[in-house]
């Protein structure tokens, strides 16, 4: 997902930098402000881990492999501004020594895959944690998380080549939305197995290291969440015409989800029956609220399985 | 091999072009790549002469270009791939080629620079460039783990090879999340071993 330089023109990369620049300068207040000293360097060693990680190719269906993008699994574990911190981290390397994604696309990665990637997927993790507390909620929720941060940056980066005019909308988001549903089920499997890794191995790890009072963190979120549902207003929203609720369940699941309570998985279904529009339209919305609520039933099955009955008494969840 | 493996060459060759200063190397792969980006499509001399530059850069600079042509091959899949999807759209078909020179030549210029120029005086200009000290310090000590951590990653995946002889799926799947989360967690350990070691060095 690696946006080359090229690809986008002008006014995408000014836009892009400007909401990523707001992102990560916030991210990294947040960070100096909450992180104990003592975790400094390990944002350093996580970025390198998430890059290690990378390198390491885990076999998908039809014998092509795939690997692990980790925005979700980092902000699990550290908490949604290290994450983003991290993922930028990583991101400039990536740029800068390695040539993997654009220079002045740079931005555009660092929206897609820090901001939506990691926080957006981190709103979702902790409003499913709600829902479902204990292990198990806490897998399920990161599988979940997982799967829906991989394709909402692949429908933004789509968004983005399209409003650069450099793929038509329809193939662009064709393309990217379902290759990404696919390798999202990947991404949010490895997420859990790793999590729940983990979790056995040292629980002290999981806990979020910058927990903040929960006041505090929502706020953040919320920022976050606003930065989010800007992006995609810019940049999904024109095309989105004949599927104009995305938009606002999107807003809904990133960034009003406190507000909105339990209407993570259930708001796509009625948005998009109300939007009455043209068939195919319809039809993709269709797809896609039962594609999530699949994947949804799916990551809770996941974690019935990996998560022991017993396990739950073991491990008392953060408080 | 770590090298090959990673796609970035360790091995330094002194050149004219390694010598040069990073501020001013940098610099100049920026406007290249900005002039690129922006140039409009009828701007074919830019192109050219943008090419040429890069190619007698490559030449005074000693890569070897076997290396150049696998790192460029190992990173056009996506460009392909879009020039590909573009291919088939009727409407599109002239842009596509636009898009694959610009993207080459970034590409080449962000290879070159990155190969002739050490990661640490690419930090010291961003850091006289006022980015914030925390991306520094994760910048800088990303880095420098960066190369351990994957040749950790390797040796594990190699232990794990000559141990696992099944061959199920599933059996796979856990084996390598397991292998991911103990490189986290031993990542994790290291690095409070690093603050350690940064405090008795006088940090902060």
């Amino acid at each position: 997902m690696h946006i080359p330089d090229g690809f986008i023109d002008a006014k995408t990369a000014a836009a892009t930098a400007l909401l990523s620049a707001a992102g990560v300068g916030l991210a990294l207040r947040q960070a100096r402000r909450t992180l104990p000293p003592r975790r400094v360097p390990l944002l350093g060693l996580a970025a390198a881990f998430l890059f290690a990680t990378q390198m390491v190719n885990f076999p998908v269906a039809g014998g092509t492999s795939g690997h692990l993008v980790g925005g979700v699994l980092v902000a699990a574990l550290l908490g949604p501004s290290a994450a983003i911190v991290v993922l930028t981290a990583v991101l400039i390397v990536q740029c800068f020594l390695f040539a993997d994604g654009g220079v002045l696309a740079l931005g555009a990665n660092v929206f897609n895959m820090a901001i939506i990637g990691a926080a957006g997927g981190y709103a979702i993790y902790r409003l499913v944690c709600h829902w479902l507390p204990g292990t198990r909620g806490q897998v399920a929720a990161v599988a979940f998380a997982g799967w829906c941060s991989t394709l909402l940056a692949s429908i933004c980066c789509a968004g983005e080549l399209a409003w650069s005019g450099t793929v038509a909308w329809p193939a662009a988001f064709t393309a990217m939305a379902s290759v990404h549903m696919v390798i999202g089920i990947g991404e949010g499997l490895i997420s859990a197995l790793v999590f729940l890794a983990i979790r056995r191995m040292r629980p002290d790890l999981t806990g979020e290291i910058n927990a903040p009072a929960p006041t505090r963190q929502w706020g953040e979120l919320v920022c976050y969440g606003l930065l989010a549902a800007l992006g995609i207003t810019i940049f999904v929203a024109p095309f989105a015409c004949p599927w104009p609720d995305g938009l606002e369940s999107v807003a809904a699941r990133l960034g009003f989800e406190h507000q909105a309570g339990h209407r993570v998985v259930r708001a796509p279904a009625p948005g998009y029956q109300v939007a009455g529009v043209r068939w195919a339209a319809g039809a993709t919305a269709v797809a896609g609220a039962a594609g999530t609520l699949v994947v949804f039933g799916l990551a809770l099955l996941l974690a019935r399985s990996l998560v022991r009955e017993t396990e739950e008494d073991n491990h008392p969840t953060r408080p | 091999m770590i090298d090959d493996w990673v796609g970035h060459l360790h091995r330094r060759w002194d050149s004219p072009v390694a010598r040069l200063p990073a501020t001013f190397k940098l610099g100049v792969g920026l406007v290249i790549i900005f002039g690129t980006v922006l140039a409009p499509p009828w701007a074919v001399g830019w192109f050219v002469s943008a090419a040429l530059l890069l190619l007698i850069t490559v030449a005074l600079s000693r890569i070897p270009p076997l290396f150049l042509l696998k790192r460029l091959a190992w990173l056009s899949p996506l460009i392909l791939g879009v020039a590909l999807v573009n291919a088939l759209q009727p409407a599109a078909r002239g842009s596509w080629m636009l898009v694959a020179a610009k993207s080459t030549i970034c590409l080449l210029t962000i290879i070159v620079v990155s190969n002739t120029t050490p990661f640490s005086r690419i930090l010291r200009v961003l850091k006289a460039a006022h980015v914030p000290g925390l991306l520094i310090t994760t910048l800088a000590l990303m880095h420098r783990y960066l190369f351990v951590l994957v040749e950790e990653a390797e040796r594990m995946r190699r232990a794990r090879a000559s141990r696992t002889f099944t061959h199920r799926r599933g059996a796979r799947w856990q084996t390598l999340s397991t292998v991911v989360s103990q490189l986290f967690v031993r990542a994790s350990e290291r690095a409070e071993r690093i603050y350690d070691a940064m405090c008795a060095r006088g940090w902060k």
